[in-house]
């Protein structure tokens, strides 16, 4: 009696299994969808909503009111203008110091040769290996002992040191650029710095962008840094007020979204005009961004 | 050549090949273009690594001066009762979000990988919340996870079920975390994405020849390809998630009782909350070595499931 259930089945044939695997296949990617989006919308919709309308049970999934004033309101409750300065200051430099300093580093490991090369790139790859726990407390106590405690140069300084994925997604980009180009450029009278700047970097800039990117965004979301090394509130940067803010203020979950959502901003931005440079960035390395 | 001293250019030793001229200054130049890193490296990297060794055996509050305490900090660990909860934890977490991240984003990304209509929207919206990390990503979870006006229990409550209270019952606090870990597990799925889409047709074309179904096809063909990309994720992914504390710091501050006291958050207040740096160092370095032994591991077992492509003995 099992073989007239088998039949259906196969009377199904290869069209109808594929016309099933792509019906499935949707509905999964839709409900996925949904559910990664969801905690975005909730953001939103709670930084819309009176501080009263927040604690409401059954909790309402759109705001009764929408209270745009939220923004400028949460904005003022600490010196945020302030730490957004802080924070443009630290991500620009570091931006500016991982992007100069790489540049140099992965120019040296894909086009320059020397003893101990491929020793030394081991070395730089086994770095990205190191728990920050292993290094923040020397790091913190060489800073202490220098007295840039309380400072921004913890936060800016260690960046213009390269940083181990950067110089290998450089350096990856670079290897992919004809070697013919230096040849010709050194008959020409090149030396390496005019190699580097006038042929390797404007070939470059896709993967300089990515590292930009990635430096932007690890830096701008950054809090452990800051709150190892900042004491005074004016030296704050956006995330570590954020973390006071919420320290001060944790019922008011309005105002707290709104502020999150605003420093969300840049990396959001960043995000959408430039989304191919962080896939090919990926895809270079076989790597995230962190 | 690797061993040869640099020696005037006129006296070469005997039996060591000569360094051309050329070759001398472009040396010179690959080293002048690496100094930053090797500055860097040796102040932060590996200076930070010995100097944690050598903090690790005294006892110093970083405002007077460290005093030499032998194995003290390393007798007190091994009685400590948090440090094991502290160490449970980070691998609980660890193994549970690497372990769900990673069937999660391979799903996605084998999704993404069939030609689907809108294939880029999909990947932006999966993508997105792996960008958005820190801070303002940890408050929308306390919000969303709240136990009476949380999203979660909220949707919960249209079936008639009460949700628990998911970052203050102890039992839930872990499992909390890693399901808000697996918001952002777009980031390995684009790596994943981008190996699915480099892994040759004619491979699958071979396959079905033979008669493979999808399933066949899969188990064959997929996993074996993405094997290396698949071992890459989880052994940095694991390091990452081991070591990773602030959104715990942020969203539990290591409560309930202790239940998210991760390692990295554990070494974080003996060092800057309490100003013990020789404990925490000691606390640091243990870390370090299980990390190797775990990296280690991961690399011995991968040889009987990894494959990588010309390895002669597959």
């Amino acid at each position: 009696m099992q073989t007239p259930m088998v039949y259906p089945k196969r009377q199904l044939g290869i069209r109808g299994r594929a016309i099933a695997t792509k019906v499935i296949t949707y509905v999964l990617l839709l409900g996925l969808s949904i559910s990664f989006i969801l905690p975005f919308l909730w953001m939103v919709s709670t930084s819309l909503k009176l501080s009263q309308d927040v604690f409401t049970y059954p909790p309402s999934f759109f705001p009764n009111s929408f209270e745009w004033t939220n923004y400028p309101k949460g904005w003022r409750v600490l010196p945020f203008n302030t730490f957004l300065i802080n924070s443009l200051i630290v991500t620009l430099s570091n931006v500016a110091g991982n992007v100069l300093s790489c540049s140099l580093v992965a120019f040296g490991f894909a086009r320059l040769h020397g003893r101990g090369r491929n020793f030394l790139f081991l070395l730089l790859l086994a770095t990205l290996m190191i728990p920050r726990e292993v290094t923040i407390i020397p790091r913190f106590l060489m800073f202490s002992a220098a007295g840039l405690t309380n400072t921004l140069w913890p936060l800016v300084l260690p960046a213009w040191f390269g940083y181990a994925f950067f110089i290998f997604l450089l350096r990856q980009f670079f290897m992919g650029i004809p070697i013919d180009l230096d040849h010709s450029a050194r008959i020409d009278g090149a030396n390496n710095w005019q190699i580097l700047t006038q042929i390797i970097l404007p070939l470059s800039q896709p993967a300089l962008a990515s590292v930009a990117i990635f430096a932007f965004i690890g830096n701008w979301s950054n809090l452990l840094d800051p709150l190892i090394y900042l004491r005074s509130t004016e030296l704050y940067t956006l995330a570590l007020g954020l973390n006071l803010f919420r320290g001060q203020n944790f019922t008011q979950f309005n105002l707290l979204m709104a502020v999150s959502i605003i420093t969300l901003i840049p990396v959001l931005l960043m995000f959408f005009f430039s989304q191919k440079l962080f896939v090919q960035g990926v895809s270079l390395t076989g790597m995230g961004g962190r | 050549m690797t061993n040869a001293q640099p020696t005037p250019i006129t006296t070469p030793p005997k039996g060591k090949p000569k360094i051309g001229g050329m070759a001398r200054k472009e040396e010179r130049s690959f080293y002048l273009f690496i100094l930053p890193w090797i500055i860097g490296f040796l102040l932060f990297d590996a200076g930070a690594i010995i100097a944690s060794f050598g903090i690790s055996f005294t006892n110093w509050s970083a405002l007077s001066a460290p005093a030499y305490v032998g194995t003290l900090n390393y007798s007190r660990l091994i009685a400590d009762q948090v440090f094991y909860k502290a160490m449970g934890n980070s691998l609980y977490y660890g193994l549970g979000s690497v372990g769900l991240g990673t069937i999660v984003s391979f799903l996605l990304a084998l999704l993404l990988n069939q030609n689907v209509w809108g294939m880029s929207l999909f990947r932006t919206i999966f993508y997105l919340p792996s960008v958005v990390s820190g801070i303002a990503v940890a408050i929308l979870w306390i919000m969303i996870l709240h136990q009476d006006f949380g999203l979660i229990n909220s949707f919960l409550a249209w079936f008639g079920i009460k949700g628990p209270g998911w970052l203050v019952q102890p039992q839930w606090a872990m499992p909390s975390l890693i399901l808000m870990s697996l918001w952002s597990a777009g980031g390995s799925m684009v790596i994943y994405l981008a190996g699915l889409q480099s892994v040759p047709t004619h491979l699958y074309e071979a396959a079905e020849i033979d008669g493979a179904d999808t399933f066949q096809k899969f188990w064959t063909v997929t996993v074996p390809m993405m094997s290396p990309v698949i071992l890459y994720n989880l052994i940095v992914g694991f390091i990452a998630s081991i070591q990773g504390f602030v959104t715990v710091y942020v969203m539990t501050n290591g409560g309930p009782a202790n239940a998210t006291l991760v390692y990295g958050l554990y070494i974080y207040r003996t060092a800057f909350i309490n100003f013990q740096m020789g404990y925490a160092s000691a606390l640091a370095w243990v870390l370090l070595v299980v990390i190797i032994l775990i990296t280690v591991v991961q690399f011995i077992v991968a040889r009987y499931w990894v494959y990588y492509e010309g390895d002669l003995k597959s």
